[in-house]
């Protein structure tokens, strides 16, 4: 079994259903053999959608899903050399336990002497030698789940799908069972794909996570790329606790959130509008003097291995765990070590420039003047016949006086090699893949940084055309 | 305490009205009256003549027969709608209910009536065939089996068919073997619920037998209304078998109910 081939692939998954709504959208997935991977996500994120969909029991509205290279698109379940545990067991209720192992076997006409062997061994597996004759309602929640498991993994499934198989059982056993699945993987050495909004869970058991929200992939990595390097916000916020901030770059390694500046190690070009994340236990609380930022400990929560203290700075709150309790009034300062501060690039970052009016009561941009009537963009206003800017009440408006700004969401920015097409050029300063497009920094000639996101691949570098249609932009105006 | 003796009044004046009729008929069937009124004397002749006289034995042989094979076919066709009902779109399915819904609130009488126009005048089916009989009884089953179905296509969980497939099993095999026997009480009882159906009818009998064939509803009503006594006597007898028969088939049914509830708890 080589470590390199993909047993499965999915290839730009779409669910749609028939009243509009999208379960999941162009979702793209490899699974090399033998991995044990985690769909990661809060409830109706399609990650159990997705999972059907590889099962069989949900077709895909587009895209295709190959296993060992032939596609399985429209293969029914039966079919399908993928077995799955279900939520809630799924166990056939009016038969016994050897019966409901068996009965696999019994599909594929397997000798009885055969299945027989293979269902003690398949027990043996999951500890429950000797229940063969046991009715399925004598057994406990963590034992049908056993069952669960054993009468998937005894017809040898190329895939095992286990979707949130540990939801029903409580905390202790929950961790048992997360420990012996992982056993029983390694043993096997089937490839597993699990289900979970568990982040624990994912964390603990798996070889790789796919983060998921809203029916797309948000990110995709190893337990520690997931929880060291989020892709954004809402991967930091779900993986763990987080204290997430808003700021921005105020110079070389040097960020701004939260009400103070702070060193960090991520290179990001001054100016960028990022989100900080700091994980609860890399805050150091210490003496006013000391911290980057002062606040009052407003709450302190004993949590059994350590306190979570709640410290509100201004109007942030920092929540730090600590070994070392604190009292609520206390005045403290925060301190995060530079390698603990997470630093992203803002997501769905609305960039605002600011506009000229001409002489003529045009709106002007970079010398090119934008196709938008000035009466337009300022409420109530209209333009007398002399040519004067009059406001609803009549007043005349000087167009030295007001400012407009002008706003537009990356998506709505177009990238183009022309840069004369462009409103405005620049070169791409940064980029990150975020699932499903990419999102770049694009510093201009006029010194301002643009986010724009796109589905086409550029490079670092580029002389980029901003293409900005005029219908997309919110103008703000200011007296 | 006089609330108390209300409470017992009350209980005893219902359970009177509507046992009262039924213990008068047992009573008068164990003597040799020949009309409601004076007992001269204990009598089982009634039983007797019941069980030796051929028509009828053959009556009741065909009653029952005619009960059993229309509720087989009843209960297979009214499983079939339930569960095709249960695994189509929502739509569809409730469009499916609906329509279930009507022939069981419809009147006997217009069923009985109409499916005689159709079977006999339209199609030209002769009722000597039974045809029109059967299938009488079989609509006028179908729609209560169903009822009784979609319950436990409903309390059953839907993950286990799918399970079966994913086990490999085809979509037939996973419904016989899986969601048949899920499913089974709800059949079980929607067959007792048609044979009974079938027993009681009336009106559809009338309108579709063959004129030599006699449900017991039928003989009854054509019995009282003729002269001979020694038939319209014992036929109190066979009132009081039929009720006994379905003392004993209730209280068989209560006590497997409870043994069910006792061993899910």
């Amino acid at each position: 079994m080589e470590q390199t081939t993909n047993i499965i692939e999915l290839k730009h998954i779409t669910k749609t259903y028939e009243d509009g709504y999208s379960a999941v959208s162009d979702f793209n997935l490899e699974v090399k053999q033998g991995e044990f991977i985690t769909f990661l996500g809060p409830s109706g994120c399609g990650k159990t959608t997705t999972l059907r969909m590889i099962a069989g029991f949900d077709l895909p509205t587009e895209g295709e899903i190959l296993l060992n290279g032939r596609p399985i698109t429209s293969l029914p379940p039966n079919k399908r050399p993928i077995n799955t545990v279900f939520q809630r067991y799924a166990l056939f209720p009016h038969m016994n336990i050897y019966e409901n192992i068996a009965f696999g076997l019994r599909q594929k006409k397997t000798p009885e002497k055969v299945i027989a062997k293979k269902v003690k061994k398949v027990l043996e597996l999951v500890d429950l030698e000797g229940f063969e004759n046991r009715s399925i309602d004598t057994l406990s929640g963590g034992q049908q789940q056993r069952v669960a498991i054993a009468r998937a993994v005894v017809n040898e499934p190329q895939i095992l799908l286990l979707d949130e198989p540990l939801g029903a059982l409580d905390l202790k056993m929950r961790k048992e069972m997360q420990l012996e699945l992982k056993e029983m993987h390694r043993e096997l050495g089937i490839t597993f794909i699990y289900v979970t909004h568990d982040q624990e869970e994912a964390l603990t058991m798996s070889d790789k996570i796919v983060v998921m929200s809203e029916g797309k992939m948000q990110q995709i990595g190893t337990p520690e790329d997931i929880y060291n390097e989020p892709i954004n916000a809402f991967v930091a916020d779900f993986i763990g606790d987080s204290n997430i901030f808003n700021g921005i770059m105020t110079g070389k390694l040097k960020a701004r959130f939260c009400g103070g500046e702070f060193a960090c190690v991520d290179d990001v070009e001054e100016g960028t509008h990022i989100t900080a994340v700091v994980r609860p236990e890399d805050v150091t609380l210490t003496s006013p003097e000391r911290g980057n930022i002062r606040g009052i400990v407003t709450s302190v929560i004993f949590k059994g291995i350590h306190y979570e203290i709640t410290v509100e700075s201004g109007k942030n709150e920092i929540v730090a765990q600590s070994v070392h309790s604190a009292r609520v009034g206390d005045r403290v300062g925060v301190e995060v070590e530079p390698d603990n501060i997470h630093i992203m690039i803002a997501e769905d970052h609305t960039n605002i420039f600011a506009a000229e009016i001409n002489k003529n009561y045009e709106l002007e941009y970079n010398g090119t003047v934008l196709p938008v009537a000035l009466t337009d963009v300022i409420k109530g206003s209209s333009m007398l016949e002399d040519g004067t800017l009059v406001d609803s009440r009549g007043l005349e408006i000087d167009p030295k006086k007001i400012r407009v700004k002008i706003s537009i969401k990356p998506q709505d920015i177009e990238l183009t090699d022309d840069q004369e097409e462009g409103l405005v050029q620049g070169s791409i300063s940064n980029m990150i893949y975020k699932g499903d497009h990419y999102s770049y920094v694009i510093h201009t000639d006029l010194e301002q940084d643009f986010v724009v996101n796109d589905e086409y691949l550029w490079n670092m570098e580029d002389q980029v055309g901003l293409v900005m249609p005029v219908e997309k932009m919110i103008f703000t105006v200011k007296k | 305490m006089i609330r108390k003796v209300w409470r017992w009044m009350v209980i005893i004046f219902v359970l009177l009205f509507l046992y009262l009729p039924i213990l008068v008929l047992a009573v008068y069937s164990f003597t040799d009256a020949t009309n409601i009124g004076a007992i001269r004397g204990f009598s089982v002749h009634n039983y007797v003549t019941l069980f030796t006289t051929p028509e009828l034995r053959s009556m009741i042989a065909g009653t029952v027969v005619l009960a059993l094979g229309s509720a087989l076919i009843a209960t297979v066709l009214g499983t079939m709608g339930a569960i095709g009902s249960f695994y189509s779109r929502k739509g569809m399915a409730s469009a499916i209910t609906t329509m279930n819904q009507v022939p069981v609130v419809n009147a006997d009488v217009v069923t009985g009536f109409s499916i005689c126009i159709l079977l006999v005048v339209v199609l030209g089916i002769s009722k000597d065939t039974y045809i029109p009989l059967v299938a009488g009884h079989v609509t006028l089953c179908a729609p209560f089996v169903f009822l009784a179905v979609i319950p436990k296509l409903k309390q059953m969980d839907p993950s286990i068919y799918e399970a079966a497939l994913d086990l490999g099993a085809t979509p037939f095999t996973a419904l016989i073997r899986i969601v048949i026997p899920q499913i089974f009480p709800g059949i079980l009882s929607g067959f007792a619920m048609a044979v009974t159906l079938s027993l009681d009818d009336y009106f559809v009998a009338t309108y579709t037998k063959p004129a030599t064939f006699d449900t017991i509803s039928t003989y009854v009503v054509n019995a009282t209304k003729g002269a001979q006594t020694t038939i319209k006597t014992a036929l109190w007898a066979l009132s009081t078998v039929i009720f006994l028969l379905v003392v004993l088939f209730s209280a068989v049914m209560n006590i497997r109910a409870n043994k069910e509830e006792r061993k899910t708890v």
